[in-house]
């Protein structure tokens, strides 16, 4: 049961990477969870080609859970494509998290990745794929 | 077979654990409580969570079960033996609620799903056709959702004014300038709550509703946290609409009811339409049937009524004194013990004021990583904004951790609750 909290989970909450602010980033977003009012905001510069994540960040309130799993997705994120990380399924951080989440907890490690994918989709003017849209009770704006 | 219901009203103690007048013994009377028989995590139950729902006793599920056995039937207008026997059981229910609020009449008492609804009902049936623009509709920042948001929405819908009572910080009403919080407009209703489902707070609604009603205004009461945990005189407060939550008191989840006062509910429009509720149907127009059938569209929630009415005789036999003096020596324990805990920020006012309700938080540990830690020993509570967003942001935070009492609730729990915060200290220190 201390999985939930193992180290690495209570280092990146502790010490998270990528966490600021981008001035006149190329694309942000805002997301919430209702059920306990977290907010997270996700800031991306592209590289020259406009398509590599070059750089992001992220700010806002939240659970070691949500703060953790957004911390590692900026580290999982970095230099890799637009396109790729707009598609990534969230299997792909859940297994870098490596913990068993109940499902009000999926929502907490989440949120930081739907946040990024609106901020992606924002950023290239390509709507959110359904599954992410439906994304329930994730507030994304 | 017919009395079976009433005989249950009037001297029903018969079997319950303890008896009126004497102080509550909660280590025998969570005998009653079937859910305490389980372990979570290895670890019996301490379940610090009754105000978002409390267990429920074996005698009031025993009442729903002998109702469906025995004396289940469609309720009202049937002919035969059963369904005057369910007709009965509802009835004899609705005669417990009143007995429960002290309401002058059972016409009075409508049964709902739960307050939500019953605050809904009002809003709508007298809020739509009574307010409009320059009319002021005030609520307080210490409401739940349920009687915040109703009122925000038809107020907006009818062009009203919408209005807050402040908190101190201590999470007191401010009740001094409520004067001049309305100088400038026609106060038209005044919703509160008697005990604050977040921080615990019991509020002055006899004094607010003097003075509510001496500027013609009606005043709506959400008691969802207050009826389970003390007695509840409709009279006595003053007020004229009360709401209540079968599910917060033993009773089974949909059903609650709504008090209010005769002359309001019957020039009010009515707020379900449909079966029941009729007198007389025709192609060009309807009449509305008398009270409370007026407010009652559909089948009843039956079994629910009898479940409901089944938890009122445990808690009168147990008794809402006891009850009441159980939750605060409660309190005042789990606040002395909690204040021990390093860094805990602890909200709402001091025990003499405040019903068996503890919200607390960390600076450094969001409050979701607590209910974690602490449901690894076994202890439930209740993480999160508690359907009280508006009094967040007044507090400063996202969400709080809060642990709740109740009659079966025992020392030993909130032990381990303390015991639990000093492990999510370790885990996060």
């Amino acid at each position: 049961m201390d999985q939930l909290y193992r180290e690495i989970i209570l280092d990146h909450y502790k010490n998270p990477r990528g966490h600021g602010v981008i001035e006149d980033a190329d694309a942000e977003a805002e997301g919430m969870n209702p059920l306990c009012g977290d907010e997270v905001s996700i800031y991306v510069a592209f590289g020259e080609d406009g398509e590599t994540i070059d750089d992001v960040k992220f700010s806002g309130r939240g659970c070691a859970i949500s703060q953790a799993a957004t911390s590692m997705l900026t580290e999982m994120v970095t230099g890799r494509t637009a396109s790729d990380v707009a598609a990534m399924p969230k299997e792909q951080l859940l297994e870098e998290l490596g913990i068993p989440l109940t499902p009000v907890r999926l929502k907490c490690a989440i949120l930081g990745l739907s946040t990024l994918k609106l901020a992606l989709h924002k950023g290239k003017g390509t709507p959110l794929p359904d599954e992410w849209a439906r994304e329930d009770e994730l507030e994304l704006k | 077979m017919a009395s079976r219901w009433l005989a249950q009203a009037e001297g029903y103690d018969k079997h319950v654990a303890v008896t009126t007048g004497a102080k509550l013994d909660a280590h025998t009377l969570r005998k009653d409580f079937p859910i305490f028989e389980q372990e979570f995590h290895g670890k019996p139950l301490a379940y610090l969570d009754s105000a978002a729902s409390s267990q429920k006793p074996r005698q009031m599920l025993e009442a729903m079960q002998a109702f469906y056995e025995t004396s289940y039937a469609n309720v009202h207008r049937g002919v035969y033996e059963l369904a005057e026997r369910a007709t009965e059981g509802l009835e004899t229910a609705r005669e417990k609620v009143r007995l429960l609020l002290n309401a002058p009449a059972a016409r009075e008492v409508i049964f709902v799903r739960n307050a939500t609804e019953g605050i809904n009902l009002v809003a709508y049936a007298w809020g739509l056709s009574n307010l409009g623009p320059g009319d002021v509709v005030l609520v307080t920042e210490l409401e739940h959702h349920s009687n915040f948001v109703p009122w925000q929405y038809v107020a907006k819908r009818n062009g009203a004014e919408f209005r807050m009572i402040p908190l101190t910080d201590e999470g007191d009403l401010v009740l001094d300038g409520l004067d001049e919080l309305v100088a400038d407009a026609r106060l038209k209703v005044v919703a509160l709550n008697l005990v604050s489902n977040a921080l615990g707070t019991v509020n002055g609604v006899e004094q607010i509703t003097e003075w509510a009603h001496g500027h013609g205004a009606i005043v709506v009461v959400d008691a969802a946290q207050a009826a389970p945990h003390r007695a509840v005189d409709v009279q006595a407060v003053g007020c004229d609409f009360v709401a209540i939550s079968g599910h917060k008191m033993c009773a089974p989840s949909g059903i609650g009811a709504v008090w209010g006062r005769a002359e309001l509910l019957e020039r009010m429009e009515p707020f379900l339409l449909g079966g029941h509720m009729i007198r007389k149907v025709q192609a060009d127009g309807t009449t509305w049937g008398d009270l409370p059938h007026k407010f009652e569209a559909g089948t009843a929630p039956m079994a629910e009524a009898v479940g409901l009415g089944a938890a009122i005789d445990y808690l009168t036999a147990a008794g809402f004194e006891a009850i009441e003096q159980h939750e605060h020596d409660l309190t005042e324990y789990a606040l002395g013990a909690l204040a021990d805990i390093p860094g805990i920020r602890l909200f709402g006012p001091p025990p003499a004021r405040r019903a068996g309700i503890v919200s607390f938080a960390f600076d450094d540990v969001h409050p979701h990583d607590v209910a974690q830690v602490l449901d690894w020993e076994g202890v439930a509570v209740r993480a999160g904004h508690h359907c009280c967003q508006p009094l967040m942001a007044r507090l400063g935070v996202a969400a709080t951790t809060r642990a709740s009492f109740y009659l079966y609730t025992i020392p030993e729990e909130i032990d381990r609750l303390v015991h639990g915060l000093h492990r999510v200290r370790k885990v996060f220190g």
